[in-house]
């Protein structure tokens, strides 16, 4: 059913933002932190959890969640002191719920023995024996008060319940509808519904706005009261709520009484809980209230299509002011003409709505930094090593996109790190380090891009083994003399590993070539950076955002292309003497005393119009695949710009050496080279890997 | 498409000219006519591509529908007019020497495609329409545009 449907979204939702909150503060106790506000939230978290979990009837989940709970509970009541084991096995648990809401949320089931491990983990805790727990019967209920099993018992009445419900103002304001719960109720069994409309409101009153109305509810039902109430848990402390058998209260016409009623929450929590009578709520963390948006500001889920089509609409607004403000310097006004004035006010605006809209996309990486603490534990643990990580900057911004595309290369490195990086603590300790490694991950906004550094503080990189790996595989000629960094950058090249036996972990196959591989296709750049005995630093930079780009607009043969800026090292005017040619087509740049190939831009895309061809070319000095550079000769280039990047997949296909389309000034359409592309279509017809990288460059000349 | 199930309503198509010849596509699948401007030349493209256009901000690629049926590309003149089509998720469109009209007939009206030599003909018209002075041809969107989405080379 679909208002059901978007409910239980709204729910998965939710939970990533308890798993968020959860993560966080365990974070914080793994640091030392005590305090109860932290260890409430991470009750809180978990609690939630459960109480949604309940309501959809996740029964796997609750289970978990509540076992987990008491754990937490025991803590949070100071009977459980928390230990290093304890720190783990909680921040463990925390991982496997956050599988179990992810299976749960894919309809998956995950195998029952992986949770019992969990929760066998759980049951050691000291001080929190394992009470019996029926997902059934008492998911509301905590370990630390005994007279909560009196409630378990609420036994099926024989005939069923009258239930009283009469929401709150807050439970419509929060997007609750009686009429789902209603209708919950209907599944357990027969159930007549009656309208109360004794209650309605004064309506000469000060409050029409608070609807009144109240159901008076008999169901004839085998379940339990508590099955009842759970169907009332996302509404707790938001309707006033009576449930009683059959025998209790024989009389369902009876009005509800007005605000005097004693309220019944759905969590007795500390409270005995009669079947039928009252307790003020006392729970800290009522489930009902974590709907109400926490943190100090308030935030809007938006469906992200909705975002891309502002998005869109923002790129031709862009593209439309830049066409206004080219005619207008045709028709050669005078400066202190006032619609040029207006036109840049407008240009001004254009600007301002565009960052404005890119910032919406624009996440803080602190969710997938908290990922990456789960796969720093895991891979930790699989190596036996011991390591912490430690993040800063992690309230930095960058667009979903980019964060999303970010996360397998960054869960490869971390893996990496761990695996490939830190020393075991043995090893750690001989060498006078502390015997926990620590992995430092970064983020930060440095001129336009977003930087990203992952540092371990392990041996650093042991260069004669990568340059003998590298000489056995035959990627590099036996006799080349490489400087320390052009050693370091044969770790991106294909096919390396440097593990001698095949970890489970990182050494799947997949090697830091396809890392590089996935941040050049967000437009970034990685170097390496390493130093023997202190660690290795890996820097990735990224662009803010995928939907604009930096790119030099150049002249190829009559056509008007981009080619993206961070992939260009330098422009080059060649003097006459810098190009040497060799056969008949090829020619080589000699530059600094080395020579670079050159790949004319026109030729290799096919445009062959003699007539259209500069007498001078230029050069973009580009770095391609393996950190091959390779001179692109293009006519002409006119200008450095922002551009809006559009694809041509969508509605034509790939294009080789051309990686999307660009919308000018004047309407029409520019091409956005791909240089990787095109420097590796030079090479494709002979060149095997082997014979190139003798030319490896410096990762780090910054220069673009 | 023509070969729905939509049993005895009537289809309606648009029909143009290319090449001299008169060729008709589903009216479902048309979105707008538009003025011929210059288009962007797109790298090893086919001979039917002549490239891309900015419509509204999305790039479109414009195919020279006769060129597309082996005939010569459609000369130059300021009387050519841009079919805009949709075929699923994808715009495209389809340079014509001139839009004749729309035409709404039975479905039984059309006919099969004559068994024709042409490997084209046959996999991109679904059928023929029979019309006051002649025939029209019944374009496959999908079958004019698929084969160069996938590998240009």
């Amino acid at each position: 059913m679909a208002p059901q449907s978007s409910i239980r979204d709204t729910f998965f939702e939710e939970c990533e933002d308890l798993l968020e909150a959860l993560s966080e503060g365990l974070a914080a106790m793994a640091g030392g932190a005590r305090d109860t506000e932290t260890v409430n939230a991470v009750f809180r978290a978990v609690h939630s959890v459960k109480g949604g979990a309940g309501a959809f009837a996740l029964t796997e989940l609750v289970a978990f969640a509540h076992r987990f709970e008491t754990v937490l509970d025991a803590i949070r009541s100071g009977t459980l002191d928390v230990t290093s084991e304890v720190m783990h096995t909680m921040q463990r648990s925390a991982d496997h719920l956050a599988d179990l809401v992810e299976a749960a949320r894919n309809e998956d089931v995950l195998a029952p023995d992986v949770s019992e491990a969990f929760l066998a983990n759980l049951d050691l805790c000291p001080g929190t024996e394992p009470e019996p727990f029926d997902t059934g019967d008492t998911p509301f209920d905590f370990a630390a008060i005994p007279l909560d099993f009196g409630d378990d018992a609420a036994p099926a009445a024989p005939g069923g319940y009258v239930i009283r419900f009469r929401p709150k103002p807050r439970l419509y304001q929060n997007g609750h509808d009686p009429s789902l719960l209603i209708e919950a109720l209907h599944a357990l069994g027969s159930c007549e519904v009656v309208l109360d409309l004794s209650v309605l409101p004064d309506w000469e009153g000060p409050d029409a706005m608070s609807p009144g109305l109240g159901w008076t509810l008999r169901l004839s039902t085998q379940e339990s009261e508590t099955v009842l109430r759970e169907i009332f848990d996302f509404v707790e402390g938001l309707c006033e709520l009576d449930i009683s058998p059959f025998d209790v209260a024989p009389e369902p016409e009876d009005p509800l009484p007005l605000v005097a009623a004693p309220l019944v929450p759905a969590t007795g929590f500390g409270a005995p809980p009669p079947a039928a009578s009252a307790a003020p709520k006392q729970d800290p963390a009522p489930g009902g209230d974590a709907a109400e948006g926490r943190g100090p500001k308030p935030t809007l889920r938006v469906d992200l299509d909705r975002v891309d089509r502002l998005i869109n609409s923002v790129g031709e607004l862009i593209i439309n002011q830049a066409m206004i403000a080219q005619r207008l310097q045709d028709m050669a006004l005078a400066s202190d003409e006032d619609v040029s004035l207006h036109v840049e006010d407008y240009r001004l605006l254009a600007r301002d709505i565009q960052e404005a809209v890119m910032a919406i996309r624009a996440q803080p990486v602190k969710p997938l930094f908290q990922r990456m603490s789960r796969i720093l534990r895991e891979a930790a643990e699989a190596t036996g090593k011991s390591a912490r990580l430690l993040t800063f900057g992690e309230n930095t911004e960058v667009d979903k996109t980019v964060i999303e595309r970010l996360a397998d290369p960054l869960t490869h490195m971390i893996r990496n790190a761990v695996d490939h990086g830190l020393e075991g603590p043995d090893a750690r300790r001989a060498a006078g380090k502390d015997g926990t490694g620590t992995i430092r991950l970064g983020a930060a906004h440095r001129s336009g891009s977003v930087i990203i550094t992952i540092r371990d503080d392990g041996a650093g990189l042991n260069r004669p083994r990568i340059l003998d790996i590298a000489r056995r595989k035959g990627l590099v000629a036996p006799e080349t003399d490489l400087a320390d960094a052009e050693i370091d950058g044969l770790l991106f090249l294909p096919g390396f590993s440097t593990a001698s036996s095949v970890s489970n972990l990182s050494g799947r196959g997949v090697g830091l070539d396809v890392v590089r591989n996935a941040v050049a296709a967000l437009g970034g750049r990685i170097s390496i950076a390493s130093v023997p005995g202190q660690g290795t630093e890996f820097t990735i930079s990224l662009p803010l955002t995928l939907a604009v780009m930096d790119g030099m607009v150049v002249s190829v043969a009559g056509h008007t292309m981009v080619v993206p800026i961070t992939s260009i090292l330098e422009t080059i005017r060649p003097a006459p003497g810098d190009l040497h040619r060799v056969g008949t087509d090829d020619s080589l740049l000699s530059i600094r005393g080395r020579f670079i190939p050159t790949v004319d831009v026109a030729r290799s895309l096919g445009f062959t119009d003699p007539s259209a061809r500069a007498e001078f070319p230029l050069l973009l000095l580009v770095e391609g695949e393996n950190q091959s550079q390779c001179a692109l000769v293009v006519d002409a280039v006119h200008d450095q710009r922002q551009v809006v990047i559009k694809g041509l997949d969508s509605n034509y296909g790939q294009v080789p050496g051309v990686s999307a389309a660009t919308v000018l000034g004047d309407g029409q359409i520019a091409l956005i080279l791909d240089p990787d592309a095109i420097a590796a279509h030079r090479a494709s017809p002979a060149a095997p890997v082997a014979q190139r990288p003798s030319s490896l460059p410096d990762l780090h000349h910054g220069q673009h | 498409m023509a070969n729905t199930d939509l049993a005895e309503t009537d289809l309606e198509f648009v029909t143009f000219f290319a090449g001299g010849q008169s060729f008709s596509i589903d009216i479902g699948q048309v979105r707008e006519i538009r003025r011929w401007s210059p288009v962007t030349p797109l790298p090893h493209a086919p001979d039917e591509v002549l490239g891309v256009m900015n419509l509204r901000g999305s790039v479109i690629p414009i195919y020279d529908l006769a060129a597309r049926f082996g005939l010569d590309r459609t000369p130059e003149s300021p009387r050519n007019v841009v079919v805009i089509a949709m075929h699923g998720s994808q715009t495209v469109g389809l340079l014509v020497e001139a839009v004749s009209e729309i035409l709404s007939v039975g479905r039984e009206r059309i006919q099969e495609t004559p068994d024709v030599r042409s490997d084209t003909a046959r996999q991109t018209i679904t059928g023929v329409i029979t019309v006051d002075e002649g025939m029209t041809r019944v374009i496959d969107l999908a079958a004019v545009v698929q084969p160069r989405g996938k590998a240009a080379a």
